[in-house]
């Protein structure tokens, strides 16, 4: 005992270096793992606040991107629902429109970036809103150029999101010309320039092609854009290295949305009853 | 004695701000974003009590961590060179016995002391990279990182020590 005793008073400060690591590596070993709710992060009341306040002065330098960026997607809006009014005119003739039928499936919520980062390689944003505004963990972010992330964490007014800028994200998308899937994940070197796996080999790519998501995740909607091809290569009649170059400036993003898939919950139950048979 | 704190303290929190607010939006370069918190760990007096110092340089690190959402690497590698401050510090002067009460960075020559913020930023940023990255195969990425976000942090750090501390 007092041999134990003395074993430890001479290597106290050893002992507490130790334990001290053991708690950071610990912290960082749950950062790196996607599916656990993680103790450090920026969600909280401290960090969050203070972001909210520099954020608070920093949004007057974006005022004017921010407006054109409004207008831009108002446009977009407003020629979709005069296209919509052709069709309605069409079909006005032929068939009844029965209400019953429409479920609303997805539903929309604006927040504000307080945080951003883009330079490391593990990268995540913080919003300004959190479960008192009904978001809660896996949903989807986006804005009105394209995809940004998932969210991870969420405290009661603050939230963290999983950039697409990260080693853990990984999120399904497709060609819009046709229906091959594949993998979005990034390399860690260009912030502007994603990579996409596992698309099957007898898939026709071509520089330029339009990359959206596709519906297989029950996170995001089906549609909504995410880049452009910049490059590929093939090597033994695989694809090795598909370069995306984005749509969205990850350097700057201001205001988002926050898709919450409604059904989610039925899509999931009926996926695990299919599997556990 | 008491003033002694006050400025510890001050230059925890002062530190933690310009870090989390300013330098981690820096973004030289594209991706250099220097890490200047670790000054404190530089400054904080010999003579004080050790387990109190492993103890807020893992505190220093775990703050940056919270704001920078990056998990527990700015704590693990802030402890690590608070851990071994002494002992670098030993070797770098050559000597076995320091005379801990008197001891400042700003008494002992420039070329001694620029070899200890070197020695021990390197050891931070890569501790730092190598946990960010935590794989095998990026280590060019790491070394290169480490390096170049290095040595604005090193160019920084001279800067400050020498604008803000007085000379004994």
């Amino acid at each position: 005992m007092q041999q134990l005793i003395y074993f430890i008073r001479k290597f106290r400060y050893f002992l507490l270096f130790i334990l001290l690591e053991i708690f950071a590596f610990y912290f960082t070993i749950q950062h790196h793992s996607y599916h656990k709710s993680k103790f450090v992060n920026s969600a909280n009341f401290v960090s969050g606040g203070l972001y909210n306040k520099v954020n608070s002065i920093n949004e007057y330098f974006y005022l004017k991107t921010e407006n054109q960026l409004l207008n831009e997607e108002n446009a977009l809006l407003k020629n979709l629902l005069e296209k919509k009014k052709i069709e309605d005119f069409k079909n006005n003739f032929s068939s009844v429109i029965d209400t019953s039928e429409y479920a609303q499936k997805y539903e929309y919520t604006i927040a504000k970036v307080i945080n951003n980062n883009y330079t490391k390689r593990n990268n995540s944003l913080t919003l300004n809103k959190g479960s008192k505004n009904g978001l809660t963990q896996d949903l989807g972010v986006i804005n009105s150029k394209g995809i940004i992330g998932v969210i991870k964490n969420v405290s009661s007014n603050y939230a963290t999101v999983l950039s697409i800028l990260n080693n853990n994200s990984k999120i399904n998308v497709r060609l819009k010309n046709s229906n091959h899937f594949g993998t979005l994940v990034w390399n860690g070197e260009n912030y502007n320039v994603l990579q996409i796996t596992d698309i099957p080999r007898q898939t026709n790519l071509k520089k330029g092609d339009t990359i959206i998501t596709g519906g297989k995740s029950s996170i995001f909607p089906e549609g909504i854009n995410v880049g452009v091809i910049k490059d590929f290569t093939i090597e033994n009649n695989q694809f090795q290295k598909i370069n995306i170059l984005l749509f969205n400036d990850m350097s700057a993003i201001s205001q988002v949305q926050i898709v919450k898939n409604l059904q989610k919950e039925e899509q999931q139950k009926l996926e695990q009853k299919t599997l556990n048979e | 004695m008491n003033n002694l704190i006050l400025v510890n303290i001050i230059r925890f929190v002062s530190l933690l701000l310009i870090q989390v607010l300013i330098l981690n939006h820096v973004n030289l370069f594209g991706f250099i974003n220097p890490m200047i918190y670790i000054i404190w760990v530089f400054l904080f007096p010999l003579r004080k009590n050790k387990t109190l110092f492993l103890i807020l340089s893992f505190l220093l690190g775990l703050s940056v961590d919270f704001f920078s959402d990056s998990g527990g690497i700015n704590a693990a590698a802030t402890l690590f060179i608070a851990y071994y401050r002494l002992p670098i510090l030993k070797a770098i002067l050559n000597k076995s016995d320091i005379d801990y009460l008197l001891f400042n960075l700003r008494g002992i020559s420039f070329g001694k002391a620029f070899t200890f913020i070197l020695t021990l930023t390197f050891i931070h940023h890569f501790i730092i990279y190598s946990l960010e990255y935590f794989s095998f195969s990026s280590v060019s990425t790491i070394l290169s990182n480490t390096f170049s976000t290095g040595i604005f942090t090193i160019i920084i750090s001279i800067l400050g020590i020498v604008l803000f501390s007085k000379k004994k």
